[in-house]
């Protein structure tokens, strides 16, 4: 394993917390000084989404459509199709939720290089509640063709895939949080789309996390570790193109696998893994998410909490499937 | 921008021979939408013949018109005007709806020289084009953008935010024709879901509006040109229609929406069509 670079810091209590919606509204503003055909179009939502600072910084660039999420997706597919990069900017349960099939038709079968910010999307949006908790985004924009779907770890690793995905002709989602998480990278951490990293070295169990969850796998590595058990954290950014090379030598070197995403447990990371594992390299799996149920309003942590999307859970998670493999 | 009556009579040719090639694309495919396809072959006529900057020899050529077809379903005609205006040979046409074909039975992008976007699920062509025209706009450009719809997918709320959208942001290189047919596949527009007042509905949007007889050359070029000399304002096109016209027992009925024609029927619609292209030709001569 080459160094990953980690936040030296990260498992400290002053660890610096950062909203990742807060990367990419500096990743739109670097793609916007890198490419004028970079465009930014957003839904009534431009402050909240952290596109702002593109509008300030290239006002003729940026478009206001109001609440009008199907326009969204169908004026920027109109834009790429006139040679702009169009990143369409609201809270992901709007935008790809309301405007699915805009996005399967005119983005994705159209194959326009048109870039779906999610903001907002999972459990810990909080007290805004179910209705505001996409928790089915990352199934619905991965079960499309063409689509590339992203969900950042932290506020760094979000600015460097909206830049990775300017330069990326083809139809992109992101996902990011509303609330703060851990910076657990730094500029030094590797990225590249499709290639999942390993961030902690582990032979008996592989965990396969994304977004925030990657800061809770980590914590939860090294709390098993303690009991002698040897575990690798992988943070799987791009849940598609999936990088099956990884996830199949983790399934071969650690024989069991526990997935962690703040997203319905179907249709997800989990799914993705185990739909790669299941046909090449059967071992034990245990999907840790949200289990086929609506959100409800309370403060981030209680949710996550309530969820089951904790440092405990995991390591039940890894339990689980450490007694499988023994079987 | 004068056309001369000579003009005018060879579009109308045109447009028939369009209509006997849809005719006999449909019943070669079996299944697709006849009625909407023979009541646009005049729009689409004075269009590829007379209005757009195209060029099929170089179908993305820089410089071009953008036409988007949002009512996808119609695309018969489209096929077969692109074909007689050389975009490909018209003895493809044979193959639309056929496994491997470009001729694909909506639309899409990339398949086919000339189709600019994929279309089929009503009501998001018009936004299309307004992205079309905005982005032309940024850089300046003065290429135009068309975009053909039905009055069926006004129903749409998808069309609605664009109709507000390029009257917001005043998208003047932008002309949007309606095909104001009345029909819809369960029945007349005005029974499924009522539109009037359609023109006053676009212009309290911000749309200058004008209305023609869809099948009049002249109108359909005049207007054309008209929309381009209005420049504080994007423009409709409402261009009243009749569904399935040019074969008398298609016209006004909107049974004939969404099925193509049999063996017989086709040969009356095709021995029907042969008797206008008489009547144009003797009107000429």
């Amino acid at each position: 394993m080459s160094d990953p670079h980690l936040n030296p810091k990260l498992f400290d209590e002053d660890c610096e917390q950062v909203p990742s919606r807060n990367g990419y509204g500096e990743g739109l503003v670097l793609a916007g000084e890198e490419n004028k055909n970079v465009v930014a179009l957003c839904a009534d939502l431009t402050e909240s989404t952290r596109t702002q600072a593109f509008k300030d910084k290239f006002p003729d660039r940026f478009v206001e459509m109001g609440v009008a999420e199907q326009n969204l997706a169908t004026i920027a597919s109109g834009m790429a199709a006139v040679g702009k990069i169009p990143f369409i900017t609201s809270y992901a349960m709007f935008s790809p939720g309301r405007n699915w099939e805009q996005i399967r038709t005119t983005i994705c079968y159209n194959n326009q290089p048109v870039k779906i910010i999610g903001s907002h999307a999972g459990i810990s949006v909080g007290p805004d509640g179910a209705t505001h908790q996409a928790l089915e985004d990352m199934a619905i924009t991965r079960a499309l063709p063409n689509m590339v779907v992203i969900c950042p770890a932290d506020t760094i690793e979000a600015r460097k895939a909206t830049l990775a995905i300017a330069h990326l002709a083809k139809p992109c989602y992101i996902r990011l949080s509303r609330e703060k998480v851990p910076v657990i990278t730094t500029e030094q951490t590797p990225f590249e789309i499709g290639k999942a990293e390993i961030y902690h070295e582990g032979k008996d169990v592989a965990i396969i996390a994304c977004g925030q969850m990657v800061y809770r796998a980590l914590i939860a590595a090294k709390a098993l570790e303690s009991h002698k058990i040897s575990v690798r954290v992988i943070n799987c950014h791009t849940i598609k193109p999936l990088d099956k090379d990884t996830i199949l030598k983790a399934a071969e070197e650690c024989g069991a696998i526990v997935t962690v995403e703040e997203h319905q447990i179907h249709g997800g990371l989990g799914s993705a893994v185990a739909e790669v594992v299941s046909q090449n390299f059967p071992v034990p799996i245990k999907i840790i998410g949200v289990e086929d149920r609506f959100g409800e309003s309370g403060e981030p942590n209680e949710l996550l909490e309530k969820f089951g999307l904790t440092k405990e859970a995991i390591v039940k998670g890894v339990t689980y499937v450490l007694r499988m493999k023994g079987k | 921008m004068s056309i001369t009556a000579q003009d005018i009579h060879k579009l109308e040719e045109k447009a028939v021979l369009i209509r006997e090639d849809i005719i006999r694309m449909l019943l070669e495919a079996g299944s697709g939408h006849s009625a909407g396809p023979l009541g646009m072959a005049d729009v689409f006529t004075a269009l590829y013949f007379n209005i757009l900057k195209h060029d099929s020899a170089k179908p993305d050529w820089e410089e071009r018109d953008m036409l988007v077809l949002s009512n996808g379903h119609i695309c018969p005609v489209w096929y077969a005007t692109l074909a007689h205006a050389g975009y490909f040979p018209i003895t493809e046409l044979k193959t639309l709806r056929k496994l491997g074909t470009r001729l694909q039975g909506h639309p899409h992008r990339g398949a086919l020289p000339g189709v600019e976007t994929t279309s089929g699920p009503l009501g998001s062509g018009l936004s299309q084009a307004c992205g079309m025209a905005l982005g032309l706009r940024m850089d300046n450009s003065r290429r135009w953008v068309y975009c053909l719809m039905s009055d069926g997918e006004q129903d749409a709320g998808n069309t609605w935010e664009a109709v507000l959208f390029a009257g917001k942001y005043k998208l003047n290189n932008l002309t949007a024709i309606m095909d104001r047919n009345n029909i819809q596949i369960d029945g007349f527009t005005e029974d499924i879901m009522p539109l009037e007042p359609i023109k006053e509905k676009y212009e309290a949007f911000g749309w200058h509006v004008l209305e023609i007889d869809g099948h009049n050359m002249e109108a359909i070029i005049n207007a054309c040109n008209e929309a381009k000399a209005i420049v504080e304002k994007p423009v409709l096109i409402i261009a009243h229609t009749i569904p399935g016209k040019g074969v008398d027992f298609m016209e006004y009925k909107f049974e004939w929406h969404g099925k193509p024609p049999n063996a017989e029927e086709a040969k009356k619609a095709l021995s029907e069509l042969r008797t206008l292209q008489g009547k144009i030709r003797s009107e000429h001569e």
